[in-house]
């Protein structure tokens, strides 16, 4: 893929035009990109010649069989990673050259797995999300009080800012953490399997919190297990199989049965989906069907 | 100044006035921590003063004060300005010492298991000033480096062992306790080689005392308190980030292996300030933040409420270690290895019946 210089950042509206794993450029402006990127933990490479971008104000999903190196790339964006080669680049600068609270400022976090203290209030936790925004002597700015209220706000859990995050459903729990990364207030925000551990009603509740939150403007990168979910609430898919990327585009152009059979090895039908309009995997299964 | 609602706990904002001169300044603070910590520091103050007053020689109230105040009999000014005045002193700050670097360490294990006890400190530093104790029949300066460096040498062995692609605060306190256990051993071991005389004076380090020490101590004391202690407060932001976990804390912008390192680091260096001036005192470290955390009622283990109570604690032990037994005079450490190792069973069959 041949590399990109910077251009303004462009509307939410610029259409990605598709890419394929042989790698066509796409003509969107993308903030954030991997350059050649090889990545892993210790000893072991998960994904090798990485070069995916992600499209300025899409809702970006990540999609692939376990172990196929979705999440370590998610990873990687989030510089938890670092890389063994090749880099990832913001604005077309290497995010691993970004100071700590610089790079937190503009790509956050949905991590898969995060600890609340014990005892601790809902309003404490999102006010968390504002470390980034801190120095030593303004640790509570009015700015940061106006971003965990529209953090409380935006995620409907104003209501819940006194209560103990460990007294709290799953779903609502979830919230929290969205509502603690929101209150970061960074352009980019990635989200590590945040349905995982849900029940269908909330998955579907978080999603369209995520589809209002990408429709004021920010970009958003989600690592999905749920095809369908993927395909009706992303604007653009990437698909990834073996740590590498298969391929990328709107879910229209990915969400073929070819597709779905060469990435996950299911056979399917994919309709279209009659409430969303979007296409709709419906597996074969095992037993022989036409 | 203003108080907020809607956090689920009182506090107080205070911002410096827009378009000042001034650098911007914004806290918000929570009420009950002012509140907790005021009638803690009330508490120690009263203590201290009783400590000045009672003893053999009891002096009242009001000579106290007036020797504090720089007149008092020359009974007086010898008794509570020489005798008392450095070791009470000495019990507050190395107490909060203590308290402060064992909120470090429970809130970087996430854990009230985890202090330099626990880790291995302690015991190691023991170690060390057994050492020079029978090995070199050293004085109270060679005593001190020694069970600095037995506290180090353990500290850095216990970080190595555990270290795995970061450390795991839980791996952290397991590995500990081993090279704890094996060390005791090797403790009891040098104890039984030991003639008469040298095992008595081991003893008596080696539990822990503030008798004897006064302005010697203190002032040396107190000067590295004054380096370290702001150092750690200024990682305290962080420290409270580093409990959300390592990705949530790395995602809001923190270097979390790096202020790990340097807040064990000065952690430690706050116990070892604390072992050489008085020996190994046990379990200030593991009681003082978590008394000071159910008193704040609050998520977090706290480094000032915890220094506090560590101060307060560590004094007020000292005082009755003194007099419990007078004329008789207990090592203070034998007082909170009493009070502590009930707290200590009380707290693990409290956290096994969580499990």
């Amino acid at each position: 893929m041949t590399r990109q210089k910077r251009t303004a950042t462009m509307p939410a509206s610029t259409p990605a035009s598709v890419t394929t794993g042989s790698g066509t450029t796409a003509s969107s402006t993308a903030r954030l990109r991997t350059d050649d990127l090889t990545i892993g933990y210790d000893k072991r490479v998960i994904s090798e010649h990485l070069s995916v971008l992600i499209p300025d104000g899409s809702f970006t999903v990540i999609v692939g069989p376990n172990a196929c190196g979705k999440s370590t790339l998610l990873r990687g964006l989030a510089r938890l990673l670092r890389p063994r080669q090749g880099q990832v680049l913001l604005d077309g600068r290497s995010i691993a050259a970004f100071g700590g609270k610089e790079l937190a400022r503009e790509v956050g976090l949905l991590p898969q797995t995060s600890l609340a203290p014990d005892g601790i209030t809902v309003f404490d936790l999102v006010a968390r999300g504002r470390y980034p925004h801190q120095k030593l002597l303004t640790q509570w700015s009015a700015d940061d009080e106006r971003a965990v209220a529209a953090a409380l706000t935006a995620t409907s859990t104003t209501e819940l800012s006194t209560r103990l995050v460990d007294e709290l459903s799953g779903g609502q729990r979830q919230r929290v953490w969205v509502a603690m990364a929101l209150a970061q207030e960074t352009p980019i925000l990635l989200l590590d399997e945040p349905t995982t551990f849900l029940d269908i009603a909330h998955q579907i509740e978080l999603l369209e919190l995520f589809r209002q939150l990408h429709s004021q403007g920010r970009t958003l990168v989600a690592v999905l297990h749920d095809l369908n979910q993927a395909a009706r609430y992303a604007t653009h898919l990437i698909a990834m199989k073996d740590g590498s990327v298969v391929a990328e585009g709107t879910p229209r152009e990915l969400v073929t049965e070819d597709l779905v059979d060469e990435v996950f090895g299911l056979r399917c039908r994919v309709i279209d989906d009659p409430v969303a309009g979007c296409p709709m995997v419906i597996p074969l299964g095992t037993a022989s069907l036409p | 100044m203003t108080r907020t609602t809607g956090t689920g706990r009182a506090s107080i904002v205070l911002r410096s006035p827009a378009r000042a001169a001034l650098p911007e300044v914004s806290l918000r603070i929570d009420l009950r921590f002012i509140v907790v910590c005021a009638g803690l520091l009330a508490a120690t103050v009263a203590v201290f003063l009783v400590a000045l007053g009672v003893g053999d020689y009891a002096i009242p109230l009001n000579d106290v004060l007036a020797t504090l105040a720089g007149g008092g009999t020359p009974q007086s000014r010898l008794v509570v300005g020489e005798w008392r005045l450095p070791r009470a002193f000495l019990g507050i700050v190395l107490g909060a010492a203590l308290g402060m670097s064992g909120a470090v360490f429970q809130s970087l294990t996430r854990n009230p298991l985890g202090s330099p006890d626990i880790i291995g400190f302690s015991t190691g530093a023991y170690t060390g000033g057994l050492v020079v104790i029978l090995l070199f029949g050293g004085g109270y300066l060679q005593t001190a480096v020694g069970a600095i460096v037995g506290g180090l040498i353990t500290a850095v062995l216990v970080y190595a062992l555990a270290y795995r692609r970061g450390i795991q605060g839980f791996r952290l306190i397991i590995v500990g306790i081993g090279v704890s256990a094996a060390l005791s051993s090797v403790n009891s071991w040098l104890v039984t080689r030991a003639n008469l005389d040298d095992a008595m004076q081991a003893a008596v380090w080696g539990s822990g005392t503030l008798s004897g020490l006064g302005y010697e101590q203190l002032w040396p004391v107190l000067g590295l308190l004054c380096l370290v202690c702001p150092v750690l407060l200024g990682h305290a932001p962080a420290l409270r980030q580093l409990e959300l976990g390592d990705d949530a804390a790395r995602a809001l912008g923190l270097r979390a292996e790096a202020v790990r390192l340097s807040a064990l680091l000065w952690g430690i260096v706050l116990v070892a300030i604390a072992t050489a001036a008085a020996g190994p005192i046990a379990f200030i470290a593991l009681v003082a933040p978590q008394i000071a955390r159910r008193l704040l009622g609050s998520a977090s283990v706290a480094l000032l409420p915890a220094a506090v109570t560590g101060g307060l604690l560590l004094l007020s032990s000292d005082l009755v270690a003194q007099r419990a037994f007078a004329p008789t005079q207990l090592p203070v450490g034998v007082m909170t290895v009493t009070v502590g190792g009930a707290y200590f069973v009380w707290l693990l069959v409290r956290e096994g019946r969580k499990r």
